[in-house]
């Protein structure tokens, strides 16, 4: 079901042939390296924990051709501009306090609609599917966006090995509880912890990712570490950090943002740029990185990525399913 | 002396500007700087604002003239850091496309209701030398009461535009709301006084 959407992507946005052709292959020969990678950046991902100003090295993923064609944002931008509301409401809260989390050992309770519940510790996940690069472009409800070089695996590769059973419609996802490490829950400006949700075929989305790091390194904590869940063609919101459960529902998930403000926040929340936010336009964007004096830039249907994802709405009304 | 204090107070009022451009020459207005910009003028343009209003109660309060004379130069002040704010999200945030300025201004109440504000400003600002004073008389002061309306605006302006954590537009609404009430109680009651029998106060109140 992948391949066939994947067939339907843009030259500059898709896995070069060879590469797609030899993933078998691939994952063959760098099978035992892999694994060596993996015992390499467990031992990584534990160090990661001791600063924030520690940063560690993947060291082995492969590239996509992903975005190629976009510069990316600065990674003192990325690492220093976040909403990340579990260690406050400011843009530099996360960045300024981050640090508390602990994220070694990490486990993903995965639940609900599944065959047999399990617990996936993060190696474990590193295990499931290669580490690729993603460079996607992130746009943010507030009206703002970057480019990323995330390094992920496709979430549908979590989900195969999860079994989810013929009633699973919905994947639910949750965010670490922990007012000792996060200290903006603290305050309910949302009700904690935060919860996501994705319909099962966007969930499966070639172009759905579980990142763990970025710039080629172990993801930032104030960026959501250990796992965070990467859907390029949503506002950023929907791109769920620090993940601990995920739930196979059969009935829609409730988000913390509809829940917040249902009238504001859909369950969706593609980007569109002729759904307005109630409150202001969401017909450009900034980009950060572009500096003082740059102009704002036309926001795209779906953050640019119709083709590959449209299909999956046609014939759904946008203003209603927001 | 009392010109040095002057000289204190107008860099006091110039100090948010002056750090704008330090922080902008210098590179470290952060990963959204036209943002930044926009929402320091904005914030201290509301500062300013409460101070203005702030200014009278303290002369009372202290028995001292020397804080309501000050109140034209913080109102000043308050009119330029909004005018640079208004300035800021129209030439650096929207390139001064006016029919995006416009729409923008049409379809969203809290951009509605900040120009609104921001636009009465400005016959307050003209009208606020002596030789203006002297000519509207009585008016004057009518006219000038506007500045009540201009806060509440400059607030809920801030309120509607905040995505979840209304705790600072919340701070801001407290101490306008002091500051009102300051103005309305006693006025309401010397009101109920004059028109009203005892009994019907509790009603009323």
């Amino acid at each position: 079901m992948s391949r066939n959407r994947i067939d339907k992507i843009p030259a500059t946005e898709i896995t070069p042939k060879s590469v797609h052709d030899d993933r078998r292959d691939f994952i063959r020969k760098l099978g035992v390296g892999l694994i060596g990678g993996i015992a390499a950046s467990s031992g990584l991902f534990q160090d990661a924990s001791a600063t924030s100003s520690d940063r560690q090295k993947i060291t082995s993923y492969r590239k996509s051709s992903y975005g190629h064609e976009e510069t990316t944002t600065p990674y003192e931008d990325i690492t220093s501009y976040n909403n990340f509301y579990e260690f406050g409401t400011s843009k530099s809260d996360p960045a300024a306090s981050a640090s508390r989390l602990i994220t070694m050992p990490w486990t993903i309770s995965i639940e609900g609609q599944v065959r047999k519940p399990k617990i996936l510790g993060f190696d474990d996940l590193l295990r499931l599917a290669p580490l690729e690069e993603r460079i996607y472009r992130m746009r943010c409800v507030e009206g703002w966006s970057m480019v990323i070089p995330w390094i992920g695996l496709p979430l549908a590769d979590l989900i195969k090995w999860a079994e989810p059973t013929g009633n699973a419609k919905f994947v639910e996802f949750v965010s670490l509880d922990n007012p000792a490490m996060m200290p903006g829950q603290n305050l309910h400006v949302l009700d904690w912890p935060y919860t996501e949700g994705l319909r099962m075929d966007e969930a499966m989305h070639p172009l759905t990712i579980l990142a763990v790091g970025l710039y080629g390194e172990v993801l930032p904590k104030q960026n959501g570490a250990p796992v965070r869940l990467v859907v390029p063609w949503k506002y950023g919101f929907k791109g769920i950090k620090s993940i601990v459960k995920i739930r196979f529902t059969e009935h829609m998930p409730v988000s913390s943002w509809m829940k917040a403000n249902p009238r504001e926040y859909g369950f969706y929340s593609n980007v569109n740029p002729s759904v307005d936010h109630p409150r202001w336009s969401q017909a450009t964007e900034r980009r950060i990185g572009d500096g003082l004096f740059a102009k704002r830039r036309k926001t795209m249907l779906f953050n640019g990525y119709a083709e590959q994802v449209g299909q999956m709405y046609s014939g759904m009304d946008m203003r209603k399913y927001f | 002396m009392n010109r040095y204090i002057n000289y204190f107070i107008f860099s006091l009022l110039l100090a948010p500007i002056i750090r704008l451009i330090v922080l902008a020459v210098s590179n470290q207005l952060g990963a959204n700087p036209v943002e930044f910009i926009i929402h320091s003028l904005g914030t201290w343009g509301l500062i300013y604002l409460l101070l203005t209003l702030t200014l009278r109660p303290l002369s009372q309060l202290i028995h001292s003239s020397k804080p309501i004379l000050l109140r034209r130069t913080v109102g000043l002040f308050t009119f330029a850091y909004v005018c640079l704010h208004f300035l800021s999200y129209a030439g650096l945030d929207q390139w001064f496309d006016f029919q995006a300025i416009g729409s923008d201004i049409a379809k969203h109440p809290y951009v509605l209701v900040g120009f609104s504000g921001f636009l009465l400003m400005i016959p307050l600002a003209v009208t606020s030398t002596n030789q203006w004073m002297r000519r509207l008389g009585h008016r004057w002061k009518k006219l000038h009461r506007l500045v009540y309306l201009i806060a509440i605006l400059g607030v809920v302006h801030y309120w509607w535009l905040v995505k979840k954590d209304i705790s600072m537009p919340l701070l801001f609404s407290a101490i306008l709301a002091v500051l009102l009430g300051y103005r309305l109680i006693p006025k309401l009651s010397r009101g109920w006084r004059r028109e009203q029998p005892a009994t019907d106060i509790i009603h009323t109140a």
